[in-house]
């Protein structure tokens, strides 16, 4: 009770004192409000990233599998995996006929290529080969026309489908389907085009590409001799069991022996997000240390103010022992003091960051957490109170005939 | 049973090399209702001795009792309680919180006693109506007279109707016509039977009270009763 009455009054001399100093608050503060913007930026950003990934990730789904000569993260030397056979189309149509029936399988094989049509030419056009299957596996939708059959993929008939970006650039007016496209020196027949996608986190263009049957790829369309075998699995229950019954069959393709190592790589999204995880929390980790610090300079800051404040009261320091103050009511007086500052400052720099993450939400993805606040308040009482205990302490453990004889 | 009863007090600083003796060997008794001056040049311990029965400082030998209980051997803390309750300050410089009204400054011992809102407001109301400021409740001391400002402080030293009320030097800042008022104020207090130790350098002030002691090198050069002026 007589605690609660001391926190009370600790609180009302807080806020007196720093009415009566308002410019020194909150240049004291500066620092505090310094370091909970940055901190509650960064959280933001990363927040932000980290919701834009996930977004264009799901746009693939994590139910698919890529089978694929390299890994996407290295668990090996490089050197042993350079040992290992590629995956040609033959080791492709050899996995769709051992495959579950329930699965689609896709083969794909990418380049990057010039097109031409008329006098207008697009450069550096992301070129994949597919089967007919890439409209379930990669979830593909149509602004006009159709994908390319089975039939057409065996014919290794000379049919493309166009990126939305491509198809605008040559056919401002519409109307790409029916016409021919050159890709190098090759003649397609446009029969679809693919709906806007957007850029993948913001920055790579789905759209800029181009698809043709998996079988003309090797035409001289892409300089990598081998393809991938894209699984569509179906369904996200399972996907580890999925994962080992992919990699049996194609082991089984390979005819390797038991005792073998694999030689390939089973590749998913999962793995993806968890290495875009891992990597967006160092981020996040070195990105605190540093906001860390420069609340750390910002509680230096509140120590040094707080040492002011103390040296500057000591008689009324001195006033509240003679009339019964205990060490512990100084105490608290001082340490409420600090905290306040330090929460002022706080608020201060949330009201900022929120204003920052409003404006640059616009451009970049950024969201500001009610959590990341919340610790961020919680943060800047903390640093008030450590930094002031110092001075508080000081302040507690002072003699009263001392402290009432000084001026 | 005396309030203050003071057995071979000795108080010694150390100045360096150089050992001050403010108190020697003084030994005192008080009662209870009793008005005593205690006078003596600068330098000659009777600040030292106001500190002590004051509780605000402990001697370096000797045993104090206040009241019945023995506060010499007492830490920082337990001597915190024992000014808070027993003894109440009544300072030259009159020591107000610059910041807070009347009302607050006389709230403020009430505060470390641990007593409710409610009752510290109208408990403080009525120390400041007996002082005669019933009506400057929510003035700073900034906006109050060198004598308003006293009353302010001997209403707070009073409001937790203390044992002692301790004055030192309490008209030094004050006009002779100020001065005089507050001494009016000690002399009603008193003979509502408190008792009151005023510190003081000034004979005419030390005449009002009832009982003067003098102060020398340390020492009680004399204990002087007074004849009852009415």
């Amino acid at each position: 009770m007589k605690l609660l009455l001391e926190m009370v009054e600790g609180l009302r001399i807080a806020w007196d004192a720093i009415g009566a100093n308002k410019l020194r608050a909150v240049l004291t503060t500066l620092g505090i409000i310094i370091g909970i913007v940055t901190v509650t930026l960064m959280g933001a950003a990363i927040r932000g990233l980290n919701a834009a990934f996930l977004t264009s990730v799901s746009a693939v789904g994590t139910d698919v599998f890529f089978i694929q000569k390299w890994p996407w993260f290295n668990e090996e030397p490089w050197w042993k995996l350079l040992k290992r056979r590629e995956i040609y189309l033959a080791d492709g149509h050899a996995f769709i006929r051992k495959a579950n029936p329930h699965w689609h399988v896709n083969l794909q094989s990418v380049g990057v290529r010039t097109l031409r049509y008329g006098h207008n030419v697009a450069t550096g056009v992301f070129l994949v080969g597919n089967t007919e299957t890439a409209v379930v596996t990669d979830d593909l939708s149509f602004s006009a026309g159709r994908y390319f059959t089975a039939a057409e993929v065996e014919g290794h008939r000379p049919v493309c489908v166009l990126g939305a970006d491509v198809a605008r650039n040559f056919f401002p007016h519409g109307q790409a389907v029916g016409r021919r496209v050159r890709i190098d020196d090759m003649a397609f027949e446009v029969i679809g085009v693919l709906e806007k996608k957007g850029k993948f986190l913001g920055i790579e263009n789905l759209d800029n590409t181009a698809h043709i049957p998996v079988t003309l790829m090797g035409r001289g369309f892409t300089f990598f001799p081998g393809i991938r075998i894209a699984v569509k699995v179906g369904g996200l229950a399972h996907l580890e069991d999925a994962r080992e019954e992919v990699r049996a069959v194609m082991r089984h393709v390979r005819r390797l022996p038991p005792t073998d190592p694999d030689d390939f790589s089973v590749n998913s999204l999962e793995a993806f997000i968890q290495k875009f995880t891992q990597v967006s929390r160092i981020i996040g980790g070195v990105g605190l240390f540093i906001t860390g610090l420069s609340l750390f300079v910002g509680g230096i800051g509140i120590m040094n103010i707080m040492f002011v404040s103390v040296t500057e009261r000591t008689r009324e320091i001195g006033v509240r022992k003679a009339v019964g103050a205990k060490r512990r009511a100084i105490l608290i007086q001082f340490l409420i003091e600090a905290a306040v500052i330090c929460l002022l400052g706080g608020l201060i720099g949330l009201g900022l960051a929120t204003l920052i993450t409003w404006g640059i939400a616009r451009f970049f993805p950024a969201t500001l957490s009610l959590p990341i606040a919340a610790l961020a308040l919680g943060v800047s009482a903390l640093t008030g109170i450590l930094a002031g205990f110092l001075p508080a302490w000081r302040a507690a453990r002072m003699n009263p005939v001392d402290a009432l004889r000084s001026e | 049973m005396s309030l203050i009863r003071l057995q071979n007090i000795s108080r010694r600083y150390q100045m360096g090399t150089e050992t001050i003796h403010a108190l020697r060997e003084v030994s005192l008794e008080i009662q209870r209702g009793e008005y005593v001056a205690i006078m003596g040049p600068s330098g000659s311990g009777k600040s030292t001795l106001m500190n002590v029965l004051g509780c605000l400082d402990s001697p370096t030998s000797g045993r104090y009792e206040l009241n019945g209980t023995d506060v010499s051997e007492m830490d920082d803390n337990e001597l915190a309680e024992v000014r808070n309750r027993e003894i109440g300050f009544v300072f030259q410089t009159f020591n107000l919180l610059p910041r807070s009204n009347a009302l607050h400054n006389v709230e403020l011992p009430l505060i470390y006693a641990g007593v409710h809102a409610d009752e510290r407001r109208q408990t403080a109301l009525t120390a400041l109506q007996q002082v005669g400021l019933g009506d400057r409740v929510h003035h700073r001391p900034n906006e109050l007279s060198g004598g308003q400002r006293q009353r302010v402080a001997v209403a707070r030293a009073l409001v937790n109707q203390p044992s002692i009320l301790l004055a030192d030097e309490p008209t030094g800042n004050l006009d002779s016509k100020t001065g005089e008022e507050i001494m009016a104020l000690f002399e009603e207090l008193a003979q509502k039977g408190n008792t009151i130790i005023l510190v003081t350098h000034e004979e005419d002030i030390a005449r009002q009270a009832r009982r003067i002691l003098r102060i020398r090198d340390g020492l009680i050069a004399s204990d002087e009763r007074l004849e009852r002026k009415s």
